[in-house]
């Protein structure tokens, strides 16, 4: 099972590499990284795979949540069908 | 993968236009709960919501972790109360009520629906003493909401009914006046109600449904207001355009939900409701989105125009979405929880009359209206009456929900907090209706009723 996490706020060194060691604590695979910077803030789509998960979605979702407070961050993860439901036919 | 720029659109969306699912309703049967001791009927009536009804709300908030968007409301909607009750010896049915509410807070649930009687063509006993218990059952509860359906275009108006109505609301209002005559707010009354509707007040569990069943109203009008800032000054198809793709994206959203608490629920897909329903939250307004497409306030010339332009794009986008569409699906109107139609209503631009126009081209009717304290019942019958003329004609869905909370005068503000918001008092004629209504009787069927 697929999840896209978002991640949105200002640039700084190491937030890649802090979300990939939450994501390994949680044994959740990442299967693509994209960012680029959106109207100066920096932006990451993540797609990741936790069927493996070894952590409850919602803990999960906290975690990061918590990470991303931390660093100054959004940080979002939703299930992938959310976003193919609204943008494909 | 998806588009990135697909995704952040959907983030943006939910975390700045306020795109929420805004309901998800169980549906129940509370047939099976007849019994001829109205105790015994009301904890068959507990225990079977109960029952039912026990997983709905966390099943909804692991739902909302998961896809990360927001469902508002968790709702059950049961059978016309009128019926479960019909087989009781008690003519006082406020403890079908008590037993609604209790029910609800053990669920957890924000609103319940269903104390309502469907009487259209005629009132049995039991519609008769459902309808003189709504005052205390709705004064004595917190979550309970109650519908009565007096006209269709298949049956015609019972004036009858639509009479007794008005004096309902009128004590109802004088029975909750300590909390602003919050008791009204709860008070639906409709014209071709619909049995799968899960917005409240007018949620009720039809007699053509399943045991249960899942309904779930979408909303978005702040995410079509965002859409429609980027094409200002195009030309009205395109208006229509981006509101279809809009109402499209919305849908889904609704369809995966549904999809998602029927299974984990157990229990049937009945229907998404494509309805644009606004809240008081800045820009979460359908008034803005007319005001957006060019009108200067809300209720001036050429609003409902608009509105049937919005209404029926809404309709046409979401319908390709779902695989089941229903419920009232369409734009609604209800003053008090649309921060634009306050603004309207307050500035004296939308007033009761360009409201009912409103109605004519959009879902459902008078809704959330505050009107002086001392209106008398039969204008409220007539208002009533003007607005099931107005469903029975066009074969749609129209409703009345009036607040004549005790002691306001025009220019008030009836403050009912939360998503109900707050109400600007409006004028209402002060010419009587009272000999119209004193007459009784029935509305006969239009022309159009005899299609076979």
């Amino acid at each position: 099972m697929n999840a896209i996490i978002t991640v949105v706020g200002k640039d700084r060194v190491g937030i890649i590499a802090a979300i990939c060691v939450k994501l390994a604590e949680f044994n959740i695979n990442v299967l693509d990284i994209s960012q680029t910077i959106l109207h100066g803030s920096f932006t990451m789509v993540m797609a990741v795979d936790i069927a493996q998960a070894n952590t409850a979605f919602n803990k999960v979702a906290e975690g990061l949540k918590e990470l991303g407070e931390d660093m100054g961050l959004s940080i979002h993860i939703q299930r992938e069908e959310i976003f193919d439901a609204m943008h494909t036919i | 993968m998806i588009n990135q720029k697909d995704i952040l659109s959907t983030i943006q969306m939910i975390q700045q236009q306020h795109l929420d699912i805004r309901t998800v309703t169980m549906g129940i049967s509370l047939l099976s709960c007849s019994d001829e001791s109205i105790e015994r009927a009301c904890d068959k009536i507990y225990d079977k919501i109960c029952r039912y009804a026990q997983k709905l709300v966390p099943v909804c908030e692991d739902i909302e972790i998961e896809l990360g968007i927001p469902i508002v409301n968790k709702r059950i909607s049961v059978t016309p109360i009128a019926l479960v009750a019909a087989a009781c010896s008690s003519a006082d049915y406020a403890p079908f009520a008590d037993a609604l509410d209790r029910a609800a807070k053990n669920c957890g649930v924000n609103f319940i629906g269903g104390f309502s009687a469907l009487v259209q063509k005629g009132m049995t006993d039991a519609d008769r003493n459902l309808i003189n218990s709504i005052p205390d059952a709705l004064s004595r509860t917190d979550l309970v909401c109650s519908s009565v359906n007096v006209g269709s275009t298949r049956s015609g108006i019972n004036m009858d009914a639509v009479a007794l109505m008005g004096r309902v609301i009128k004590e109802t209002a004088e029975k909750t006046k300590d909390r602003d005559g919050i008791g009204c707010a709860k008070l639906v009354v409709f014209c071709n109600a619909v049995e799968d509707n899960p917005f409240m007040a007018g949620a009720f569990h039809g007699t053509g449904e399943p045991e249960k069943v899942i309904n779930v109203g979408v909303s978005g009008p702040g995410v079509v207001y965002n859409a429609l800032k980027d094409i200002r000054k195009e030309p009205l198809d395109v208006v229509a355009e981006t509101i279809k793709r809009t109402a499209f994206r919305v849908t889904r959203v609704g369809q995966l939900v549904a999809q998602e608490a029927s299974a984990r629920l157990d229990t049937p897909f009945g229907i998404v409701d494509l309805s644009l329903a606004p809240t008081p939250a800045i820009g979460d307004s359908v008034a803005r989105i007319l005001e957006e497409m060019g009108l200067e306030v809300c209720g001036t010339h050429g609003t409902t125009a608009a509105l049937a332009l919005l209404n029926d794009a809404v309709k046409k986008g979401g319908v390709m979405a779902s695989s089941s569409v229903g419920g009232l699906s369409g734009a609604f109107i209800p003053v008090s929880e649309d921060e634009g139609m306050i603004a309207a209503a307050r500035c004296g631009t939308l007033c009761i009359d360009k409201l009912e126009a409103m109605t004519c081209v959009c879902s459902v009717g008078l809704d959330m209206i505050a009107v002086p304290g001392d209106t008398p019942a039969e204008t409220i019958s007539a208002i009533i009456a003007d607005e099931a003329a107005i469903g029975m004609v066009n074969n749609k869905t129209t409703a009345v929900r009036v607040l004549p909370t005790p002691g306001t005068r025009v220019g008030d503000t009836v403050k009912m907090g939360g998503l109900l918001g707050d109400a600007p008092v409006m004028g209402v004629h002060r010419e009587s209706s009272a000999d119209f209504i004193a007459r009784g009787g029935r509305i006969p069927a239009p022309m159009h009723s005899l299609k076979n």
